[in-house]
């Protein structure tokens, strides 16, 4: 039997915010613990949360980008559970009415568009961190960081639309660069501040009811993500195809032992006894309000990929890479306008170049002039890569390098072919041997006369030269 | 003022005459802190006195004075706090023992405006576990007593501020009212207490009960000083989103504007009964000074009154569970010592600490939030609750306050109905449904019952309208003169 998998990503995406989502908190990572704390969000008695409107923002502007039906009111509900990393023992989260639903991604997989449903988004805050007995040294007990708490943290729930893990990675890397490009996250999903759970079923191809589902968590890479939805679909067909049932858990995903398991402790079915939050006033947006954030919306990498491809005619290929950073794409577009040559050769540059390029350490000018100084054969390839090197982080201009260096390559045919003249005539043997036949000496007379120039003659006119001169 | 003892001074009397430097805020705080020191072991309305603290803060609001800058309208004035509102550094305990030794790290609104205005916080006031009940009983601190007879409850949940202010303590006090817990201790103990709009006090700070219902709001002995009080503490707090941005009117030249054409509806539901006849003749009393003086007596109905009570404790209850979660000895607060695990150490922590009425609460909250009852109770109930916002907006439509009586008997003796919640919570009845519906009310001493025990007559008015049932009271208060210090010996 032949079976297919059903597959839905809920994304936990930190909010770039510089405060919290309901008191005015620094969210800086890597404060000294309990430290980015107050009444509010250690939960004092007597304390009320604010909604902190940036988080609204962002929320919005991430709902526009994805084609979400933003609500007119939404409401915040209190999730209700005991445990030391939530001083309120409860978590204001959006429960029956979220902020935004009915969005869809389209992702691009081998020249087709797949249109990946989302079905909500929500604003909620994030708990706090345990640091149990043993964590470092002199740590007796478990001792709770409460810096975390209130961090704002936006949902976003897929429909079970994905079908392979590819594909999952795909709409995950896609969202990540639709957030990075709204500056709404910072996507960082080794550091947590873009975090993913899967919920996977299999079913016979051709069914329409989904099967039973798990949920996997504690993936932290793209390639975790991929990698734990292959193994639980493997998995999931063996209990399948060898009698069993699957069973609707909790996985987690262990990178080591590349395998999914069941998550450890009691199984306890919670009862969060959700309830709107009394001290919290149903969130009302406004069209007007949506509109202007639409406003706010820039180019997304969708429709960055498409221009860029058609309007360079670069490869599709290439777009995608140099749109996998908002900053990346534009220094490519920079650099190419400000070179009318062929953007093919600007674009691979950029890829090249592009940690320098993202860290801000280099100008567009730098890689326009060097492709154009190539193309104009003013410079060798391995010129090239030495003056981009030496000009990172500098501020100075390339051409200058260049020039201070002295790494411009003879170009001129007048003067390639008055040394070209002199290496023949101080090497009578030699050219009697080529015209003899023995044509593997022309690399000899390069050499010769890449040492007259001290290496800087144009390798392609010397041979051209040459070839004409030995006859 | 010659001849009249300071404890038995109006506030607007104390603020006058420490402004105009007749007496030093000093004078009058060594007097009340006196006064307390006589009087509080009888009525055990305080739980934390200050008298240092208080006596410091006397001497600068007098240097402030000597300044030549008064800080505003209670400069100087010794009051106190229901110990529910945060007072930063002060023990705030909440009348639990799971906060016994909490002190908060902050000031809640209230806290910080009353001294603001000037005042002097004499201590904080004896309440019901967590404001939940209606006697002052269930305090772990031990139940407060009536002044006018030490044998009796003085009411509550805010017992403790009413008895204090009918005891001549202070000049006024702070409390809360979540389902009455003002207005019937204030009825119970001959004061005057006022449970403002929902949103018109900030509730920051306020140590949360039912979140949608608690509402912070003045005890005084006369209506003129606890619109004084209401003013310096009302307006919007941008720490509390629940808190409404509307204009705070000046309260006091309310209390002196005629009723002169006044429309007060009785509601029929309300004069059934289970009332006791010396409240309604009482009442009735009040009726008459407001006809006197050209209002007009209009019987109305609120058809769903009898829903009251069941709906605030499904939604009181429901809210309280969660609001009171965070008590888990983790990071504040009693704990449980010699727990095992994790969870022993919360559940013994919440077992040993609570008290009987307050976890009665959480388990009945619990029970209404839980899957596959949500609808049937809490969605329910906030259903009925429109219907009653709905009976009071039509009500209003045709009359300008509504007169019941704000407790259906006087005040009862202690221990009569600490063991019978259900008979406990009817004390209530007719505070409830302004909680429900988030409009003002207030209580105005209008009577007394012939075992000389204070009763007072409840005005319940539109939202914001705040104004219009501090004239009715003040008209009531100047027609049936009544005292307003309990005796020595009550």
């Amino acid at each position: 039997m032949e079976f297919e998998a059903v597959i839905g990503l809920e994304v936990h995406a930190q909010l770039a915010t510089e405060s919290k989502i309901f008191c005015a908190c620094s969210t800086g990572f890597g404060a000294p613990p309990n430290e980015n704390t107050c009444p509010v969000c250690t939960g004092m008695p007597g304390v009320l949360p604010v909604l902190n409107r940036k988080a609204v923002e962002f929320a919005i502007r991430t709902a526009v980008a994805t084609s979400c039906r933003v609500q007119n009111r939404s409401v915040f509900a209190r999730k209700n559970y005991f445990y030391p990393d939530l001083p309120k023992a409860y978590q204001i989260s959006q429960y029956e009415l979220p902020l935004a639903v009915s969005g869809h991604i389209d992702i691009e997989r081998n020249g087709t568009t797949r249109r990946i449903g989302i079905t909500r988004i929500h604003l909620e805050e994030d708990a706090g961190k345990l640091v149990h007995a043993g964590a470092f040294a002199g740590a007796q007990t478990s001792l709770a960081d409460l810096n975390r708490c209130s961090v704002p943290l936006m949902e976003i729930v897929s429909e079970p639309d994905i079908r392979t893990p590819e594909e999952g990675g795909a709409y995950l890397r896609r969202l990540r660069d639709i957030l990075v490009y709204l500056e709404v996250c910072d996507g960082n999903m080794e550091e947590g501040s873009f975090r993913c759970d899967a919920n996977v079923s299999v079913r016979p191809r051709g069914q329409k009811e989904f099967g039973t589902k798990a949920e996997l968590k504690n993936m932290n890479s793209f390639r975790n993500v991929e990698k734990a939805l292959e193994h639980e679909i493997r998995r999931q067909i063996e209990v399948i195809e060898d009698g069993g049932a699957v069973v609707q858990e909790t996985r987690l995903w262990d990178a080591d032992a590349g395998v999914t398991v069941p998550m450890r402790g009691k199984e306890e079915a919670h009862d969060y006894r959700y309830f709107p939050d009394p001290d919290l006033l149903p969130l009302h947006i406004d069209e007007a309000w949506v509109e202007e954030l639409r406003k706010t919306i820039p180019e997304l990498p969708g429709e960055k990929i498409a221009r860029l491809a058609s309007r360079y005619g670069i490869p599709r290929y290439d777009a995608e890479l140099l749109s996998s950073s908002r900053l990346l794409a534009d220094f490519f577009e920079a650099a190419a306008d400000a070179f009318g040559g062929n953007p093919k050769v600007t674009a691979n540059e950029c890829i090249q170049w592009k940690d320098a390029i993202v860290a801000g350490r280099m100008s567009p000018e730098t890689i326009a002039h060097v492709v154009e100084d190539r193309e104009t054969g003013t410079i060798s390839a391995t010129a090239s890569k030495t003056l981009v090197e030496a000009a990172i982080g500098t501020g100075k201009p390339v051409r200058q390098i260049r020039d201070e260096k002295g790494l411009t390559q003879i170009s001129d045919a007048g003067a390639l072919e008055a040394i070209v003249d002199k290496v023949i005539a101080g090497n009578p043997k030699e050219v009697e041997s080529y015209r003899a036949g023995k044509t593997g000496l022309l690399s000899f007379f390069v050499g010769q006369i890449m040492k007259e120039t001290r290496g800087k003659a144009n390798p392609r006119m010397v041979q051209e030269v040459l070839k004409a001169k030995l006859g | 003022m010659a001849g009249i003892p300071v404890h038995e001074w109006t506030l607007l009397d104390a603020a006058r005459a420490v402004r105009e430097r007749e007496v030093s805020s000093r004078e009058l705080t060594r007097a009340l802190l006196e006064r307390i020191d006589r009087m509080n072991p009888r009525i055990n309305a305080y739980i934390t006195i200050l008298p240092e603290q208080a006596m410091r803060d006397a001497a600068a609001r007098d240097e402030e004075l000597a300044a030549g800058g008064a800080r505003g309208p209670l400069h100087g004035v010794p009051v106190a706090l229901k110990d529910i509102f945060c007072t930063k550094g002060i023990r705030t305990t909440c009348g639990s023992r799971i906060l016994h030794d909490f002190d908060p790290p902050y000031d809640a609104t209230v806290t910080g405006k009353i001294r603001e205005a000037g005042a002097v916080l004499l201590g904080k006031q004896n309440m019901d576990e967590f404001a939940m009940g209606s006697s002052t009983e269930t305090s772990w601190f031990g139940p407060a007593r009536n002044p006018w007879a030490a044998d009796r409850i003085p009411g509550g949940s805010s017992g403790g501020t009413a008895a204090a202010v009918a005891a001549g303590t202070c000049f006024a006090g702070v409390g809360t009212d979540t389902g009455g817990s003002i207005r019937q201790p204030a009825s119970l103990c001959g004061v005057v207490g006022v449970k403002p709009t929902y949103g018109r006090v900030s509730r920051y700070g306020m140590i949360a009960f039912a979140s949608s219902l608690d509402q912070g709001g003045p005890i005084a002995r006369t209506v003129p000083d606890a619109a004084v009080v209401l003013g310096v503490i009302a307006g919007p707090d941008r720490r509390d989103s629940t808190s409404v941005d509307v204009p705070v009117p000046d309260y006091l030249a309310a209390t002196g504007r005629s009723v002169k054409g006044m429309r007060v509806g009785l509601p029929r539901e309300y004069f059934a009964g289970g009332l006791d006849a010396s409240v309604r003749t009482a009442v009735e009393k009040a009726l008459e000074a407001l006809v006197s003086l050209g209002a007009e007596g209009v019987e109305i109905s609120l058809p769903h009154t009898e829903y009251a009570l069941s709906t605030y404790y499904i939604i009181g209850p429901a809210e309280a569970s969660s609001n009171l979660a965070r008590y888990d000895g983790v990071r504040y607060g009693y704990r449980s010592e010699g727990a095992k695990g994790l969870i022993e150490m919360m559940s013994r922590t919440r077992g040993e600490a609570f008290g009987a009425e307050v976890k009665r609460r959480i388990m009945i909250g619990t029970y209404a939030l839980s899957a596959g009852y949500y609808e049937a109770y809490y969605g329910k109930a906030q259903k009925v609750r429109t219907l009653l916002r709905q009976d009071f907006q039509e009500a209003f439509a045709g009359v300008d306050v509504i007169l019941t009586p704000t407790a259906p008997t006087p005040a009862f003796r202690i221990g009569e109905k600490v063991d019978d919640p259900l008979t406990m919570y009817l004390s209530d009845i007719y505070t409830i449904p302004c909680n429900l519906a988030g409009i003002p009310g207030i209580s105005v001493p209008c009577g007394m019952s012939p075992d000389g025990l204070p009763i007072g007559a409840q005005l319940l008015g539109r939202h914001f309208d705040e104004e219009a049932i501090l004239a009715a009271a003040a008209a009531i208060e100047r027609e049936i003169p009544l005292p307003r210090v309990a005796p020595e010996e009550g």
